[in-house]
This record gives C-alpha cells, structure tokens and sequence, in this order.
C-alpha cells in the first residue's frame, strides 16, 4: 500500500496529466453526445461528480469486505442506485434539462471512467484518498467536456449560454452541433493535448 | 479406529462447504442490495410527486399548441387568452382489461369546445413511450402529437420528438388507422418512418391509433351530449 498516490496526487492527476478524457480515453459516450451545448455538458459533469464521489466512498470504506470475485457486482450496484438517485433529483429539479440528457443519465452506469477509479483507487486505498480522486477524475471530465462543448457551440451556433459571441454574418456550421461535429472536436483537441505534451517533455529534457 | 479417524475430516469439509455456498458467500451484495433498495424507495417517495407535477405542468403547456397549432397557440398567448382545460377521466372497457385515459377538455373563453387532449402511451422500442394526442371536437382529425417521454435510441429512434415528424400526424384524417410507410412515400392517411427507426415509428403510429379508436365513441357521446 506504501506506493499508493496520495490523496493531493490524486487529486491533481485526475484534472490533466491522467485527464479521463484526453489522457485515458474513458467516458467517450457521454463526451461525443452531451457535448453540443456548455449547459448540458455542466450538467453531465455534475452528475457524474456526484455518482463517482459517492461511488468511491462507500467502495472505499467497504473495501476490506470485498471478495475478489464478487467485485464487480458491488460496485455495479453501488453506481446504479446513485446513478439512479441522480437521475431523479435532475428530473424533480431541473426537469428540461433532464429531458434534453435523456438516456444519457441513466446510461453513467455503464460510465467506465466511474467504474475504472472504483477498481484502481477506491477498492485499495482509504476515504480521503478516494473521495479526492473522485473529484479530481469529475474536474478533469468536467474540462473536457465544458472544452469540447464551448468549441462546439460556438462554431455550431455563434453562441454560449444563448449569448451571441460570434458576429451575426457567422454562418453557423450545423455540424458542429451534429454528432460529426463531435468527433471532429474531440480529435482536434486530443491532438492539440498530445502534442502539447509532447512538445513540453521534449523542452523539460532539452534542458 | 477407523470409522472415527474418517470421522475427523467430515466437519472441516461441512464448514468449507457452508463457506463456499454461493448464498454466504453473497452475503455483501445481499444486504446492499437491501440497503440501497430501501434508500431508493425513499427517493422515489420524497422526489416521485415533484416529477409528477413537472410531468403535468408539462403537459398544461402544450395543451394550446396542440389544438390550436403553433401559430394560434402563439396567437392566443399574445392576445393574452387561455384556453379553459378541465382534466377528465375515460374508463374504456377492452377484452380482457379496462383502459383509463387521461383527457383534457379545451374551451375557449365562449365555453366552446375547441378539442382533446390525451394522454396516452405504449411500448417503444426501448422503452414506455408516452404521448400527448390532441384532436378535434368530433375526433374526426388529429390535431397534433407531442412526446413528453421516450428513451428510444439516440440519432435514429428519438427523431420521433423533433417536429419535423410528429408534424405528420396533425390534420390526418383518424376514420381509418394510420399506416407506417418506409422510404418516404406516405399517402394520404400515411406516415412516413424515419429511417433506420421503423419500431419506433410503428410504436407511436399504434400508440395513435390505439388511443383514437378507444376514445371515439365516448368523446363523441360527451361532445354531443353537451350540446
């Protein structure tokens, strides 16, 4: 256990140099489907805070109960009932949002970024360690998704927040705002980390 | 000696087997299971009326634009009207079960009637959908069609919310079923399916016709019973 990242290096791995998005390629569902709008892609992010901090902590502190094979049950069960806890609150409390995610809440059960922490972080380490890794992992999902939504609402609508940004001459490019845009997206701004990252060991090594 | 030297390894065995049984082992995922079921009922309990009454706000909302169209519906809320809605119950005997709809009245401000508003639904492909299903006093055309909750697949199935499709429905003609028609071909008392999602269009098509012929006779009887 003495090798385990400690919780401020979870914390901070989580948000870029291990970025669920850009970094592990985790979560891509919700990335290329809720991202055409920065609202919705807050809200998407929100959620899935709330489940994985949940999540790990109660898997953290049961964690010296778990049996090797009956893992993956528990930690099944333990994000589809905060999962579906969520679901409800957006539809009691913010009920068009919840109508424009539409499955996609439902659908963060199936979320492999929640699921990985649960098996690499909080099945081993304690309920600090745990709850900042969750955090951190949701800011890095959280940055990713807000990043690849502001491109594509802007480009696609001229817009942020319903306030216009772009000059109104901008012809809106409707397929940002369509799932081609998506992908276009998230493979620009995967290479730009890539190669920014690349570009910055290469000076940290010059050096 | 020997029955009693076979006699020492039996209770070992008796207790790795109790420990191997698949129930005790299970005992974790059993009492969560209990644990979170019990939360989520409370969940439900407490959140369950709020969702409720979003659903029905909801369905408040659209009720002008689904008998009047979306220009009169624009028209009445800038002229500052509203349509008069009494919620009404239909019970409709079927064999073998009996179906309860939920009807909304629209008067105008004479207490004429200007249509229904039904609320109805059925199986999707994925899951309940559930309809809003607006038609004329007479029930003789369908005035639109709105839907408030459907789960189908995202980019082919959910096409059947965007208003270019459920614009279809308003106008037809409901004396005969509508027919789901691929390739966009529909006739006249047609609808054309949205490609690569055929169930879901067939589910709301039925879900259409359904509701209609079940309603016919007692919206009619109550239209002219109240003349």
């Amino acid at each position: 256990m003495a090798d385990q990242p400690t919780a401020a290096e979870r914390f901070i791995q989580g948000i870029l140099p291990e970025n669920p998005v850009f970094r592990q390629i985790l979560g891509l569902c919700p990335t290329l489907a809720v991202t055409n709008g920065l609202k919705a892609a807050i809200t998407m992010s929100a959620a899935v805070m709330f489940v994985l901090f949940c999540a790990n902590v109660m898997i953290s502190l049961i964690r010296n109960l778990l049996k090797p094979h009956l893992r993956i049950v528990i930690f099944t069960l333990t994000i589809a009932t905060f999962v579906t806890i969520a679901d409800r609150f957006l539809a009691a409390y913010v009920y068009q949002m919840s109508k424009v995610l539409g499955p996609y809440i439902p659908l963060i059960i199936v979320n492999c970024i929640i699921i990985c922490r649960c098996e690499v972080c909080a099945s081993k380490q304690g309920v600090v360690a745990a709850g900042a890794d969750a955090i951190g992992q949701s800011l890095g999902f959280c940055l990713a998704l807000s990043s690849i939504a502001i491109v594509r609402e802007i480009l696609g609508t001229g817009k942020i927040f319903d306030i216009r940004v772009l000059p109104a001459v901008w012809p809106d490019w409707v397929i940002m705002v369509l799932p081609p845009g998506a992908f276009l997206t998230f493979g620009l701004l995967l290479g730009l980390v890539n190669w920014y990252s690349a570009r910055s060991q290469q000076t940290a090594g010059g050096k | 000696m020997k029955p009693i030297q076979q006699m020492e390894p039996l209770s070992p065995t008796a207790f790795e087997r109790l420990r191997n049984n698949n129930i005790i082992q299970a005992w974790l995922v059993l009492i969560l299971t209990l644990f979170f079921g019990s939360s989520l009922a409370g969940v439900q309990m407490t959140l369950g009326p709020k969702i409720e009454e979003n659903k029905l706000n909801e369905t408040l909302e659209k009720i002008p634009e689904l008998i009047l169209g979306a220009e009169g519906a624009q028209k009445l809320a800038e002229s500052g009207g509203k349509l008069d809605v009494t919620p009404l119950s239909f019970v409709v005997d079927k064999p073998g079960k009996k179906a309860v709809y939920n009807v909304y009245e629209a008067l105008d401000k004479d207490k004429k009637r200007l249509g229904w508003v039904v609320k109805t639904g059925g199986q999707g492909y994925a899951d309940r959908i559930e309809l809003l299903l607006g038609v004329d006093p007479e029930v003789k055309t369908v005035s639109g069609i709105f839907v408030l909750e459907q789960k189908e697949t995202p980019g082919l199935g959910n096409k059947i919310v965007t208003d270019e499709w459920r614009g279809q429905f308003k106008g037809k003609n409901t004396e005969k079923s509508l027919g789901v028609v691929k390739g966009g071909k529909a006739g006249a008392g047609d609808i054309n399916a949205i490609t690569g999602a055929t169930i879901s269009s067939r589910s709301v098509t039925d879900i259409v016709n359904t509701a209609v012929a079940d309603l016919k006779g007692p919206l009619t009887a109550k239209a002219e019973g109240g003349k």
